[in-house]
C-alpha cells in the first residue's frame, strides 16, 4: 500500500530540478518561487509538510498540537527490517513523531483546525498515531467550534500495524460524524497520491473534497488491478481528472489558488453557523486527551 | 486486492496425520467398553484437539477461513434467523452478489441483516464476484444500515471477504467513497450492531460492513489490513508460499490475536477441525453469542448505542501510544 512510496522526485543537483512530468530543467530556486509547480507544463511537485504550511497558513499563526503522540510496534512486525527501526529512521529525516501533522492557523484570516499528512514518512501510512491524531483534530475542531482542512497524501493503512491501523479509518470517520453533527465544515484536499485506506476513509467524507491537479487518487493498487484485469491501464487512470470526470470530486484546484478557495469556502461556509444540528447537543469527546 | 489464490482442499485439514489419530480415537470411541474407557478417549480427543489448534500456523488459519466448505452468510441466516427477505440494488446502478442483504427474526425480533457471500460452486463465486463487493454492494448495504436506523432494528452484520474488487470499474464508481461513507454512517448508527467475522475479513471491504458495538470472531476466522499475498507482495517483493506464510504470520490476523490487540469483544468456538465440520454445530454458537450480545446492547438508549460504539473505536490502539518530545520542524516556521 506504501509501494507509491518509490516515486521521489528527479533532482538533478542543488541548484536544478528536473520535472519527471516534462523532464524540463529549470532553476530551482524558479520553482520554489512558482509554490513548486513547473513552470513548463504545470506539474505539481509533491510539498513536504513545511512547505505546505508556508504555502498555506497565514506566517505566525500555526500552532501544531499533539506532536508528543509516538506509536510503538504492537504486532512486534519484522519485514526486511524490524518496524522499530523503520519507525527511528523516519523520525530521524522528518524531525516528527509519525506521518501526520496537525495544529491550528489561519488562512487569509481565517482560522481553521488543518491536517497534513507527511508523504516522506513511511508513505504517509495511517497507524495508530495517524489516526488518533486525524480523531483529536476533528474533536478538538468541533470543541473550539472550527473549520477543517486535511490535505491527504498517503499509500495507505499501515501494514505494520496490522488490524491496529485498519481501525484508525473508522476512527476518524466516527470523529467526522461528530464535527458533521456540530455543523462544522471539513474541506479534504487529496495530494498526490491518496490510495487505499486513507482514501477510503477521511480523505473522501468532506463535505468538500478538493484535489491538486494531477494526485493520483484510488482504493486498489494500480498494479494490482492491472495483474487481476490482465489490462494496461491508461496513464490518466485514478488521477484528479478521471476522479473529476466520475464525479468523485468537487473541483481540481491549482496550488496557486488553493490558499483562495480555501479561505473562501470556509468563510461561506461558516458565515451563517447553527451552532449544532437541531435536537442535538454537542459532539461528545469520545477521547480522552 | 489479490488475484484468486489456491482454493484447493488439500488445506481442509492442514495436520493429516492429526486427522487421523482423531479417526482413531473415535472408531475406539465407538467400541469402548465402559463409560470411564469413554470418558478418559474423549478427554484425549479433548486434548488433541487442542493441539492441533494450537500448532495452526497464520497461513493455516486463514486457508481455514478462506475453505469455501465454511459456512458463508447465507448458510448462518438460515440457520438463526427466521422468515428472511432479501432485499437489492443500491437505487443508483446495480445489485451486487458479493453482499446479501435483507430483514429476518432473529429469536422472534425483527432485525436487519447484511453480509458478504463468496460463493461456493464455480458458478456461485462468479456470480458473487467471489464476494470481493463492488461500490453497488456498499451502498446497498448503506441502505439496510438507513432502514435499521430509520425502523429502530438491531443489526447484525457477517464479514467474509478478501477486500473489495480490484477492478476499473469499482475505481470510477468510486469504491473509496463507498468505503469511506459506510464507515460513517455505521458510526452514527443509534441501533445495536454487532459484527460476526466468519471467514478471511479483508481490509477495507470488511471494515465497510464492521463498524459494530461488538465484534465477535470464529475461532478459525481472520481480520487484516491486507492480505498475506499483497502485504507479502509490497513487503518482501516476493509471491512466493514461503513468504506469504511469513507475512501472514507478521500481521497478527487470528482471532486470538485479534482479541489481545483489543479490537473483538469474543472468540466463539467452532467444532473441532473447524465450521465446516459441523456447521450445525458452529451456528448455534455464533447463535448463542449474537443473542447474548444483543441482549446486552439492548439495554442501552439510542444516543448511549452510539456513544458505546464511539468510545469502542477511539480506544483501539490507544495503548499502544507513548509520549515522545521532539522538536517538530513545524513548529520553527
Amino acid at each position: 500500500m506504501e509501494n507509491a512510496a518509490e516515486r521521489q522526485e528527479g533532482m538533478a543537483d542543488d541548484l536544478w530540478t528536473k520535472c519527471p512530468a516534462c523532464k524540463g530543467i529549470t532553476f530551482r530556486k524558479e520553482v520554489e518561487r512558482n509554490l513548486n509547480v513547473c513552470l513548463k507544463c504545470d506539474y505539481h511537485f509533491r510539498l513536504t509538510v513545511e512547505q505546505r504550511l508556508a504555502v498555506t497558513i497565514d506566517r505566525g499563526t500555526w500552532r501544531e498540537r499533539f506532536a508528543e503522540l509516538a506509536g510503538t510496534d504492537p504486532l512486534e512486525f519484522i519485514d526486511s527490517k524490524p518496524y522499530p527501526e523503520r519507525l527511528a529512521q523516519a523520525r530521524r529525516a522528518t524531525g516528527r513523531n509519525d506521518a501526520v501533522v496537525v495544529g491550528t492557523g489561519k488562512i487569509e484570516g481565517q482560522r481553521a483546525a488543518v491536517g497534513i499528512m507527511d508523504f516522506s514518512f513511511m508513505g504517509g501510512s495511517m497507524g495508530i498515531v495517524v489516526g488518533e491524531k486525524l480523531a483529536r483534530l476533528f474533536d478538538y475542531a468541533a470543541e473550539q467550534r472550527l473549520g477543517v482542512i486535511v490535505f491527504s497524501s498517503s499509500g495507505g493503512a499501515r501494514m505494520q500495524e496490522g488490524a491496529l491501523a485498519l481501525m484508525q479509518m473508522a476512527k476518524v470517520a466516527l470523529a467526522i460524524g461528530r464535527l458533521r453533527d456540530a455543523r462544522l465544515p471539513y474541506i479534504s484536499v487529496l495530494c498526490d497520491p491518496t490510495a487505499g485506506g486513507v482514501a477510503a476513509s477521511f480523505s473522501m467524507l468532506g463535505d468538500l473534497n478538493i484535489a491538486e491537479p494531477g494526485a493520483l487518487v484510488g482504493f486498489a493498487g494500480r498494479r494490482v488491478i492491472e495483474q487481476t484485469t490482465n489490462e494496461r491501464l491508461p496513464d490518466s487512470f485514478q488521477r484528479a481528472e478521471f476522479l473529476l470526470e466520475h464525479g468523485m470530486l468537487d473541483m481540481i484546484v491549482a496550488r496557486d489558488r488553493m490558499r483562495f478557495t480555501l479561505a473562501t469556502l470556509l468563510r461561506m461556509l461558516t458565515s451563517n453557523s447553527r451552532k449544532a444540528a437541531p435536537g442535538r447537543g454537542q459532539a461528545r469527546k469520545a477521547h480522552r486527551s | 486486492m489479490m488475484p484468486e489464490h489456491d482454493f484447493g482442499a488439500h488445506m481442509e485439514f492442514p495436520q493429516p496425520d492429526i486427522e487421523a489419530q482423531l479417526e482413531a480415537l473415535d472408531d475406539r470411541m465407538t467400541h469402548a467398553r465402559s463409560a470411564r474407557e469413554k470418558s478418559a478417549l474423549r478427554a484425549e480427543r479433548r486434548r488433541l484437539e487442542r493441539k492441533w489448534a494450537a500448532s495452526l500456523s497464520a497461513i493455516e488459519r486463514v486457508r481455514m477461513a478462506r475453505n469455501p466448505a465454511r459456512p458463508q452468510t447465507l448458510d448462518y441466516i438460515a440457520a438463526l434467523f427466521k422468515g428472511f427477505i432479501e432485499i437489492h440494488g443500491d437505487r443508483r446502478f446495480a445489485d451486487d452478489g458479493a453482499i446479501v442483504a435483507g430483514l429476518g427474526y432473529f429469536n422472534r425480533r425483527p432485525v436487519a441483516i447484511v453480509g458478504h457471500q463468496r460463493g461456493r460452486s464455480t458458478r456461485e463465486r462468479l456470480e458473487r464476484n467471489f464476494g470481493k463487493p463492488r461500490p453497488e454492494g456498499y451502498r446497498k448495504a448503506a441502505r439496510v444500515y438507513e432502514l435499521a436506523e430509520r425502523f429502530a432494528l438491531p443489526l447484525v452484520t457477517f464479514v467474509d471477504t478478501q477486500g473489495a474488487d480490484p477492478g476499473v470499474g469499482a475505481e470510477e464508481r468510486g469504491q473509496a467513497e463507498a468505503i469511506a461513507r459506510n464507515l460513517e454512517l455505521m458510526g452514527r448508527l443509534t441501533v445495536p450492531v454487532i459484527s460476526c467475522v466468519i471467514g478471511e475479513g479483508g481490509s477495507g471491504g470488511a471494515l465497510a460492513l464492521g463498524v459494530a458495538n461488538i465484534i465477535v470472531m470464529q475461532e478459525y476466522a481472520s481480520y487484516s489490513v491486507i492480505t498475506p499475498e499483497g502485504c507479502a507482495a509490497i513487503l518482501w517483493r516476493a509471491d512466493g508460499p514461503e513468504k506469504v506464510a511469513v507475512a501472514a504470520a507478521a500481521l497478527k490476523l487470528s482471532a486470538p490475536d485479534l482479541m489481545a490487540a483489543g479490537i473483538i469483544d469474543q472468540i466463539v468456538a467452532e467444532p473441532p477441525g473447524g465450521a465446516h465440520r459441523d456447521p450445525a454445530a458452529a451456528a448455534k454458537n455464533l447463535g448463542a453469542a449474537i443473542k447474548t450480545h444483543l441482549a446486552r446492547l439492548s439495554k442501552l438508549g439510542p444516543a448511549e448505542l452510539r456513544w458505546h460504539r464511539e468510545r469502542k473505536f477511539a480506544a483501539i490502539g490507544a495503548a499502544f501510544i507513548e509520549r515522545r518530545s521532539i522538536a517538530s520542524r513545524a513548529d520553527i516556521e
